[in-house]
């Protein structure tokens, strides 16, 4: 089965080991879940992720990235600025295109904000503007997803259906979780890091939260 | 106390300036210097706009100056700012901003006359300059997540633009908006070298001891200043920028062949034209240095120490004039106005009202350059004190100056006053023209006595002071930790 390799992953912080020397496989199709405590590595393994698969991954950062003085279609349509050429983009910073307009209207539906299509990203709630992310990621339609910690400011039901949806738009994707169920729900692997370090790597299905609590 | 850096380097300064001082001509000189102030005052008082159309004219032209000047110094310096990471390009920039308007106006006045380009190049160059620095570091303090999740193979204009300007936008307005206001003053001075802006109506009005024309111009610049909210735009901001050209007047006709002449002639050093030898040359290079580029360094170096200093003490004296943690609305409100007076009076004008009061010497230099920084930097404490919350039980008075607000807002009142020290040794070298012995006086009589070689030599060495000055003061500034904001 074709997947992807990352082979000698490492990070350090002002001359701190933070992650690995590690090496990680991850097949095609799969789901995984990065779990473990805050602070062993997640975030940092994201982004290292995030620079060895550019070309085909969409990432979802903690800090969102969004720009906030542009409003939310902008900030959505962001996602495919390869697609089209300058002038095209310099105009739908001014006027977008009718298309454009509807296709992000549908998107932002389905995560039930589409009435904050031209607002300022900058004037919504925490939940609002990871949703906003969300829909970036959603529309750049890339087939790998990396997301760190993508539903830490929805509540319940949102976030099943967010995470449903995530699955299902992404063929392959690599989700860093603190919500243990949520990542026994949705995902089919669980890796989890301790200290830098892989110290759990197993298929969901055997596994109950119990099995996890032991990284924390 | 000693013991902090930050009040060390206070001390040191101060040391420096007493030291200056006991060197410098300070003097009143005039016979009835207070009797001329009450004149002067008087005018004010009793202003008369109604003397000749002249005064609209003016009005009409330093406006129409300072927005195309400073309309293509921000289109100049966004372009610089865009490749500003190159070494040549900084240096360029550093070396343009360092050099003052009225300098580049003497400059172009030698070629392109009165012609309106001198005006608005005068203003432009280095605005380019500031611009560019300003620009570029607003970019490099932009959020970088946005740009790093951009898909790959994004075009490097669509991600600038989605990216990179959305997020810097408000603060690149502001700065702008603060620097048009800089562009009214530098446009309002440029009419002492004869434009027809302000400063000319302001000079002929003085000399004809029409003090009353005087006062009414004076006025008008403040009301033109304060409502700049009102009436700048962004609406309107279109409107005035095609607008502009048109008003600019219409000036001389550009001689092109004096264009030609001044660069393959009148600025190539004398010995040089003359074909003499290379001892001859470096006799000519003695000469400047030791009569000229010498008296003009000391002097600008002793009167920039002082009025540095001078500075900062009026700072820290006026800043409680606008806190609200002293004293009713009544007193922060003449606080107010009596800040913005001195802060949107340029040091120029106010320098060349001082010395027309109290005859020629380093004193009026002193006192225009503290009044105008001390101002702007006050006006900056002062609201930055408004932002800190006391406890209810805070002493109050003299108390409650020196031991609650000055130590919380010390830090940044160093920063702001490093950040303008090359402010001030700029506007020291120009004070020059009005006949204090600083660099500008010399580069004005060599201007006077058609000696072009020796001006541009002069300016030369003028801007690699100003140079030197800058890159002490951000020295100084590191090594003491202190941060400042670009609008300052």
């Amino acid at each position: 089965m074709t997947g992807f390799d990352f082979h000698g992953l490492t990070a350090s912080f002002e001359g701190q080991r933070v992650i690995g020397p590690l090496s990680l496989h991850v097949n095609e199709g799969e789901h995984v879940a990065l779990v473990g405590k805050s602070g062993a590595g997640k975030s940092t393994l994201i982004s290292l992720l995030y620079d060895r698969l550019k070309q085909q991954a969409a990432l979802i950062p903690q800090g969102l990235g969004l720009v906030n003085a542009l409003p939310v279609f902008h900030n959505v349509f962001m996602g495919q600025l390869d697609q089209h050429p300058t002038w095209y983009n310099t105009l739908t910073l001014i006027r977008p295109f009718h298309d454009d307009r509807n296709a992000i209207r549908a998107l932002l539906g389905e995560l039930d904000i589409a009435e904050k299509q031209w607002i300022p990203a900058a004037t919504l709630s925490g939940g609002q503007r990871q949703r906003v992310a969300i829909a970036r990621a959603l529309y750049r339609q890339a087939p790998v997803l990396l997301a760190d910690e993508p539903i830490s400011a929805l509540d319940g039901p949102m976030a099943q259906r967010i995470m449903k949806l995530l699955t299902e738009r992404f063929s392959t994707s690599i989700i860093a979780l603190h919500d243990i169920d949520m990542a026994l729900a949705y995902c089919d692997r669980i890796i989890g890091i301790q200290d830098g370090q892989v110290a759990l790597d197993q298929p969901a299905k055997g596994l109950v939260a119990s099995d996890i609590m032991s990284l924390y | 106390m000693l013991s902090y850096p930050t009040v060390r380097a206070s001390f040191i300064f101060l040391a420096i300036a007493l030291g200056g001082l006991m060197v410098a001509d300070i003097a009143i000189t005039t016979a009835n210097p207070w009797q001329d102030l009450g004149r002067l005052f008087m005018g004010v008082v009793t202003p008369n706009f109604f003397s000749t159309e002249g005064l609209l004219t003016a009005l009409l032209r330093t406006l129409a100056f300072a927005f195309v000047g400073v309309t293509l110094g921000s289109l100049c310096g966004f372009l610089l700012a865009l490749v500003y990471r190159f070494l040549p390009v900084r240096m360029f920039c550093a070396f343009i901003r360092s050099i003052h308007e009225l300098f580049w106006a003497l400059i172009f006045l030698q070629f392109f006359g009165f012609h309106p380009l001198t005006g608005v190049l005068a203003i432009a160059i280095p605005y380019s300059g500031i611009f560019a620095k300003v620009y570029s570091e607003i970019f490099e303090e932009a959020d970088p997540e946005p740009g790093r999740l951009l898909p790959p193979y994004t075009g490097a204009i669509s991600a600038f633009l989605y990216a990179k300007i959305p997020d810097c936008w408000v603060q690149m307005r502001t700065y702008t908006a603060y620097r048009l206001e800089c562009g009214l003053r530098s446009s309002a001075i440029l009419g002492f070298v004869g434009l027809p802006t302000l400063g000319f109506y302001l000079e002929s009005s003085f000399s004809q001891g029409l003090y009353s024309d005087a006062g009414a111009m004076l006025i008008l610049f403040y009301i033109l200043i304060a409502t700049m909210p009102l009436w700048v735009r962004p609406k309107l901001l279109p409107l005035y920028i095609v607008a502009a050209p048109f008003f600019l007047g219409d000036g001389l006709p550009i001689v092109w062949g004096n264009v030609e002449r001044f660069f393959t002639e009148d600025i190539v050093p004398a010995p040089i034209r003359n074909g003499e030898s290379l001892g001859e040359l470096s006799a000519w290079f003695g000469d400047v240095m030791v009569n000229e580029a010498l008296p003009g360094i000391w002097n600008t170096v002793v009167l920039t120490q002082i009025a540095l200093v001078a500075t900062g003490i009026l700072s820290l004296l006026a800043f409680p004039l606008i806190s609200r943690h002293f004293g009713g609305p009544v007193r922060r409100t003449s606080g107010h106005v009596f800040l913005v007076i001195a802060r949107s009076t340029p040091e120029y004008i106010l320098a060349y009202i001082l010395l027309q009061l109290w005859g020629p010497s380093m004193l009026p230099a002193v006192v225009a350059l503290a009044l105008h920084n001390g101002g702007i930097i006050g006006h900056l404490i002062g609201r930055q004190t408004n932002s800190i919350h006391l406890r209810p039980d805070a002493p109050t008075g003299f108390s409650r100056y020196s031991w609650e607000l000055v130590p919380r807002v010390y830090r940044s009142f160093l920063a702001f006053l490093f950040y303008r020290w090359e402010i001030i040794m700029r506007e020291t070298a120009i004070l020059g023209i009005l006949g204090i012995y600083t660099l500008g006086f010399y580069v004005d009589s060599a201007i006077q006595n058609i000696r072009f070689d020796r001006a541009m030599l002069l300016i030369l060495i003028t801007a690699l002071l100003n140079i030197g000055i800058d890159a002490l003061g951000r020295y100084i500034r590191r090594k003491l930790a202190l941060q400042t904001m670009p609008t300052c």
